[in-house]
């Protein structure tokens, strides 16, 4: 199978072209951490002005759900990382079975994570009328909550998406010569995952015990 | 001989799905025209509105309606994307050496994010407009407004989304695809410019974009983030706000100073005066301006010791701004000026954008900002900025590289006698603002005391004069796309790789990769006096043929 | 079973940083349900931010990757800071109301 054939225009090598891949979607991740950045500084902010209120909205999201979700996300990145260096070790079966697995784990959390929110609701800790806690702050945790948790889900159906794609290139077995996908691909699934280390403290540990 | 970029394909079809930065960079100037035109009606309804302290042209609302269009529109649709999207795209590459920008599918894909941004926001007319002001301050936007802000902020959110994607594609084309030799103390200062802008596109434009979010979140969903009855600060929202849309003042005129180093260089004959400093002021202004946000919000309720570092900051990035003043001045000096119709652009840039600056410096104290908060002074200085800083450089680019471009030439007179207009009516309009504002008319207001109306009066009739020189070159480039004589490929006799290739380029840029041995704007060759240049690289007009 | 080279690079040291992954997990949950433990919003962060550099420097190749790359993620993580450093500028610095 020709390489050269996958060179792209404007480039005229290969290894300029996947430093670019690579450094494109390095640039893009900078622009995600301030996206994400932003969120966290508005959770940051009103935190500080209503610290009693947040703590006692921490304590009402659901640690055990939290805590599987943050163990399955850890372990599709192992899945995932495994994946990007078979495939570009031309281990094709292997990287296309640690693909599947990145797949089931990532639709694993949006299971456990539907299920939470569900029971959320019963809970009624959706910011509206009848919220359950009637502490100063709570409700502004909670407005966190669901639109960092619901932000960070929607960046990981898009990394469904593309790993859903990557392992389409698998079965057609052309994905062993889509090395700039393969990688950015792998890069953006670890910042989702690394976005959420950061979420599953804020969100399911700051006042417990 | 290969065909030109224009006239490879011609069909619709072959235009919409380009991949070529040159036919991109066309479609956004037919794109951003439609868009500055939109702005610019607006803006004319509330200037003849304001011929009158109580005149009842149109409602209250509908005012305050049409200045939001006013700025939503220009801010996003045209001021941002205006240089680093038209210029930007079509020469970055070709001033660089390289075929194309690094990811030339992503720059089409940018393009249609774009247009889908820009119909959104269109949408959001059509249904009524949107009355908070392009700043969507809270509480108003999430609690009161019944207007459509949603759909504009999403419109905003999703050209926003364009702007990164642009802005990461020429990151990595300047860094990835630099021809051989073009070492990065040889980049032409406008490609430097759009590198800067383009890592403040990348690394502002998400924090704008989670401040839409969160008033959309806050208007649909109910989630009572920066309502006060629930404890959440409207404040928030304007730290996150102006951490995009001050740099935002950035994206929008260093693109403006790259292009003045280029054309001033040219045409006055000179190598760039202090290339270095002014490669470190780009990269300063980019990185401090990051800094400066507070500076918007000194009378809304923020903490003074916070105060005191955003005016100390802002004093600061005014620094790298003057030293480009000064290394441009420095430039002229002593140079054979052509007092072309790009240059006529420039030099209208440079009093503008000076004076625009140093009002700023009044804006960074905070007594002298209490004062003049909310009134025209503001709306007076950020135009100076803004229009008469890039919009002029804008227009300045467009002529300095349409013969490029177009491979036509346009009618000298008719530029020459646009861009002195075009500065007479920027002064006519917006200088009473300075004046009237000091005074006290605070800025976005439908009725006014009487007492104002002469300065009132007298920006309207500017406006209208500023009109006609934005509706000139419509006319005069118009005509030399049709009847316009041949360009030949370096018509002002300039240095720069994109004057190697023909005017028009072909499709592909380079049919050998070029390779760079000197640094850029070698005007007078090493070691010949000032009089032996004269004698030897004799300044051609543009209609006289090449020797 | 002697693992070559290759697939120690492949398979071996992924599974070596899940192990650490999952010790830290096991870690802050323990320290968060700990009864009256000091700095616990602290140490919470401090072992997010391990991980988050387990993963940045190994499964996302930092530690290996040309100085370009890194310099990108610095400068994401200088953005940051001037963020939260100016906005907290004015917050920590408000007079009580």
């Amino acid at each position: 199978m020709s390489r050269a054939a996958l060179l792209h225009e404007p480039f005229t090598n290969i290894p300029r072209e996947q430093e670019a891949f690579l450094f494109g979607l390095w640039s893009f991740l900078a622009s995600e951490a301030l996206f994400f950045g932003a969120l966290f500084l508005g959770y940051a902010v009103v935190r500080h002005l209503h610290i009693a209120g947040f703590d006692i909205g921490a304590r009402h999201t659901n640690a055990v759900f939290g805590t599987l979700n943050t163990a399955i996300l850890l372990t599709s990145s192992l899945t995932m990382a495994i994946a990007e260096r078979g495939a570009l070790a031309d281990r094709t079966r292997l990287a296309r079975i640690m693909l599947a697995l990145t797949l089931m784990l990532g639709a694993a959390f949006l299971v456990v994570k539907g299920f939470e929110y569900h029971e959320d609701l019963e809970e009624h800790l959706l910011p509206g009328h009848g919220f359950a806690i009637p502490l100063r702050g709570a409700v502004l945790f909670f407005s966190f909550y669901w639109v960092m948790t619901g932000v960070h889900a929607l960046h990981l159906s898009i990394g469904l998406g593309l790993v859903g794609r990557l392992f389409g290139l698998s079965l057609a077995g052309r994905l062993v010569e889509n090395r700039a996908s393969i990688q950015t691909t792998t890069l953006y699934w670890h910042l989702v995952d690394l976005i959420w280390v950061f979420l599953f403290p804020l969100f399911y540990l700051v006042a417990r015990g | 001989m290969s065909r030109s970029y224009l006239t490879d394909e011609v069909t619709l079809r072959s235009w919409l799905t380009t991949t070529d930065h040159k036919r991109i960079g066309i479609l956004y100037a037919l794109t951003i025209t439609g868009f500055f035109f939109l702005g610019g009606a607006a803006a004319t309804v509330i200037r003849l509105q304001l011929l009158s302290p109580d005149g009842h042209l149109i409602s209250a609302d509908t005012y305050n309606r049409l200045f939001t269009l006013h700025g939503v529109v220009m801010v996003w649709f045209f001021l941002v994307p205006a240089i680093p999207t038209t210029l930007g795209n079509f020469l970055l590459p070709l001033m660089i050496g390289a075929d194309d920008v690094a990811f030339p599918k992503l720059n089409l894909f940018s393009w249609y994010l774009f247009l889908a941004g820009g119909l959104l926001t269109v949408l959001s007319l059509v249904a009524g407009g949107v009355d908070t002001g392009w700043t969507f301050y809270t509480p108003y936007s999430t609690l009161y407004s019944n207007s459509n802000v949603m759909l504009a902020a999403m419109g905003v959110f999703v050209v926003g989304f364009s702007s990164i994607v642009t802005g990461v594609n020429f990151i990595a084309t300047v860094h990835m695809l630099r021809a051989p030799g073009m070492k990065w103390f040889r980049l032409p200062l406008f490609v430097w410019s759009i590198y800067a802008t383009s890592l403040v596109m990348v690394l502002a434009t998400p924090v704008l974009a989670i401040s839409l979010l969160l008033v959309i979140a806050e208007r649909v969903l109910g989630l009572p983030i920066f309502d006060p009855r629930f404890g959440g600060d409207p404040l928030m929202f304007q730290h996150l706000f102006w951490f995009y849309s001050h740099p935002a003042v950035y994206i929008m005129v260093l693109p403006a100073m790259g292009v003045v180093s280029e054309i001033i260089a040219a045409q006055a004959r000179r190598k760039v005066f202090g290339y270095a400093f002014m490669v470190y002021a780009i990269l300063g202004i980019a990185v401090i301006g990051f800094m400066v946000w507070g500076h918007h919000m000194f009378t809304a309720g923020m903490s003074p010791y916070a105060s005191l570092v955003f005016s100390f900051l802002s004093f600061i990035v005014a620094v790298p701004s003057a030293i480009k003043v000064f290394n441009w001045t420095a430039t002229l000096y002593r140079g054979q000026i052509a007092l072309d119709a790009p240059m006529l652009y420039a030099l209208g840039f440079l009093g503008l954008f000076t004076l625009g600056g140093l009002t700023g410096l009044f804006l960074a104290s905070i007594p002298v900002d209490v004062h003049v908060t909310d009134t025209t002074f503001i709306v007076a200085h950020f135009h100076y900025i803004m229009v008469g800083g890039t919009v002029s450089a804008f227009f300045g680019g467009l002529h300095f590289w349409w013969p490029k471009i177009t491979g036509r030439l346009y009618s000298e007179a008719w530029a020459r006698t646009a861009a002195v207009v075009m500065f007479c009516g920027f002064n006519f309009t917006f200088f009473p603002m300075f004046i009237m504002g000091y005074l006290g008319m605070p800025r976005r207001y439908y009725h006014y005391p009487a007492q104002f109306q002469p300065y009132h009066v007298m920006a309207s009739a500017g406006a209208v004069v500023l009109g006609a020189a934005y509706l000139m070159p419509l006319g005069y480039l118009g005509w030399s796309l049709l009847k316009g004589a041949k360009a030949g490929a370096n018509p002002w006799d300039a240095t720069g790789l994109e004057w190697t290739v023909p005017s028009p380029p072909p499709k592909q840029n380079f049919a050998v990769t070029p390779t760079v041995t000197t640094e850029p704007y070698l005007y007078h060759e090493e070691g010949r006096t000032h009089a032996d240049a004269r004698r030897l690289t004799p300044h051609r007009r543009q209609d006289e043929p090449a020797p | 079973m002697k693992l070559s080279d290759r697939d120690r690079e492949i398979i071996l040291v992924p599974i070596l940083v899940w192990v650490g992954l999952m010790a830290a997990l096991a870690l802050t949950v323990a320290y968060a349900f700990w009864p009256h433990a000091p700095a616990k919003v602290e140490a919470a962060l401090a072992i997010a931010a391990l991980k988050a550099g387990l993963i940045a420097a190994v499964y996302m190749r930092l530690n290996r990757a040309p100085p370009l790359l890194r310099l990108t993620a610095v400068a994401a993580f200088l953005w940051l800071l001037m963020l939260f450093g100016l906005t907290f500028a004015d917050y920590l610095t408000r007079s009580a109301s």
